[in-house]
């Protein structure tokens, strides 16, 4: 793309795409953080 | 002098009092400076720079680390973890104090205390954010006075006045939560205004949930900081409760800390994403944008995870400074050092040292209240005629 948007459709297809893709790779990273947050915890 | 006296005169001039005594002398003649003289007298604000450090740190730092009062009562009273019911009393402390000096220092910035009341019975600004922030907090500083005065009246003895407040505990934190929720975000909204202002990497649309989720960071983190303040200066206050449950305090808050603020990271991401500003993160701002998020979010992120995992105590106390110096830090870039970036460098705010020195004089008339407060009231143990009341 380098960039340049020559539309708002454009700018908002770019970057909701690659917010899409951050939110899911986000919501595993938190999963995984948890069960590292938690996994020495006692019952 | 009999030794009596001599004593008494010696145990007065602690170190702690004499560099108080000088810096409320001193803060007393600046008040007078800046009541007589007005903002230019002491200040280097100008019509660029309306907002100085009496804002972004007296008034949103002092806020965000004030949220210490509603995150620990909203965890034991509606969440029922009743293990941390030790630190409610020292949190809504250290919170009321907070939002006292809060208003204190507002007046310094605003000027004419006498008008303190125009928002609300002269001239309601209905449509203005700044309106909604001064409702809320004024309700919650009201609010924050009740949850606080049991531990007073305990202290004066009025037990059927104390018994009838101790019944409201329930409603206050629910309104002291939603008060919180709003004003903490509303904080954030007061830069929506200014777009073309802010630097793009701290602008976003969603800067009101940015200063709300790192209000709740604030909160955990100070509770922390303030609970090891406490065990280190007032140890001797602390009865065996306190004692006991400062360990799990220190862990549970640790443990929600390093979730919040990895949640915090990840919506600062999205934020940079969502406005399509990546190309920002390679210039000098970016990379003072990259020490906050990394230095100051995801180290100490990391830093509360592997102190809770290993149980070490110490590296969840050191962690609660570098998260607490973090939310200084966010507020300052987003009010005074990211807040008109496009300006020449003789044109950006820094300072006047008497801003500085009223600032300090307010963070130690809150030290000195909390002081006094602690060492005569209940708020580090239990009344030994109200244990097992709650």
């Amino acid at each position: 793309m380098d960039g340049i948007f020559y539309t708002l459709q454009e700018f908002m297809t770019y970057t909701e795409s690659v917010t899409y893709i951050l939110i899911v790779a986000i919501l595993l990273g938190m999963l995984g953080f948890w069960i590292f947050l938690v996994e020495r915890d006692e019952n | 002098m009999s030794e009596k006296a001599a004593a008494a005169s010696k145990s007065f001039f602690t170190p702690f009092n004499v560099v108080a005594g000088i810096i409320v002398i001193i803060g007393l003649i600046l008040t007078a400076l800046r009541f007589t003289g007005g903002l230019a007298a002491v200040t280097n604000l100008s019509d660029y720079n309306p907002w100085g450090i009496w804002i972004g740190f007296d008034l949103l730092v002092g806020v965000a680390l004030a949220a210490g009062g509603y995150v620990t009562s909203a965890a034991v009273y509606l969440f029922g973890m009743k293990r941390y019911h030790s630190a409610v009393r020292a949190a809504i402390l250290t919170g009321f104090l907070g939002y006292a000096l809060v208003v204190l220092a507002l007046h310094y910035d605003v000027g004419r205390p006498w008008r303190l009341p125009y928002p609300f019975i002269i001239q309601q600004g209905t449509t203005s954010v700044l309106f909604e922030v001064a409702a809320c907090v004024a309700l919650y500083l009201t609010v924050l006075f009740l949850e606080f005065s049991p531990a007073a009246l305990e202290w004066l003895g009025m037990e059927k006045l104390r018994n009838l407040i101790t019944k409201l505990t329930l409603v206050l934190t629910i309104f002291g939560v939603i008060l919180s929720t709003l004003h903490q975000s509303s904080l954030g909204a007061l830069f929506l205004i200014a777009p073309s202002k802010l630097h793009p990497l701290w602008y976003s649309p969603y800067l009101p949930v940015f200063f709300f989720v790192t209000s709740v960071i604030a909160g955990l983190s100070m509770v922390i900081f303030e609970s090891t303040l406490s065990h280190r200066y007032f140890g001797d206050k602390m009865d065996e409760d306190h004692i006991r449950e400062k360990d799990q305090i220190a862990l549970g808050f640790g443990k929600a800390a390093s979730y919040v603020l990895a949640g915090y990271f990840a919506i600062k991401v999205i934020g940079v994403s969502a406005g399509n500003h990546w190309h920002f993160l390679g210039t000098s701002y970016g990379l003072w944008f990259l020490v906050e998020l990394f230095g100051f979010v995801a180290l100490p992120c990391f830093l509360y995870a592997v102190g809770v995992r290993d149980k070490n105590l110490r590296l969840i106390r050191w962690t609660a400074v570098i998260a607490v110096l973090g939310i200084i830090l966010n507020r300052f870039n987003v009010c005074l050092i990211a807040f008109n970036w496009h300006l020449p460098s003789s044109e950006r705010y820094f300072p006047h040292w008497m801003e500085i020195g009223i600032s300090v004089f307010v963070v130690t008339i809150g030290v000195i209240l909390y002081r006094f407060i602690v060492t005569r009231m209940p708020i580090l143990y239990e009344h030994p005629e109200y244990t097992d009341a709650h």
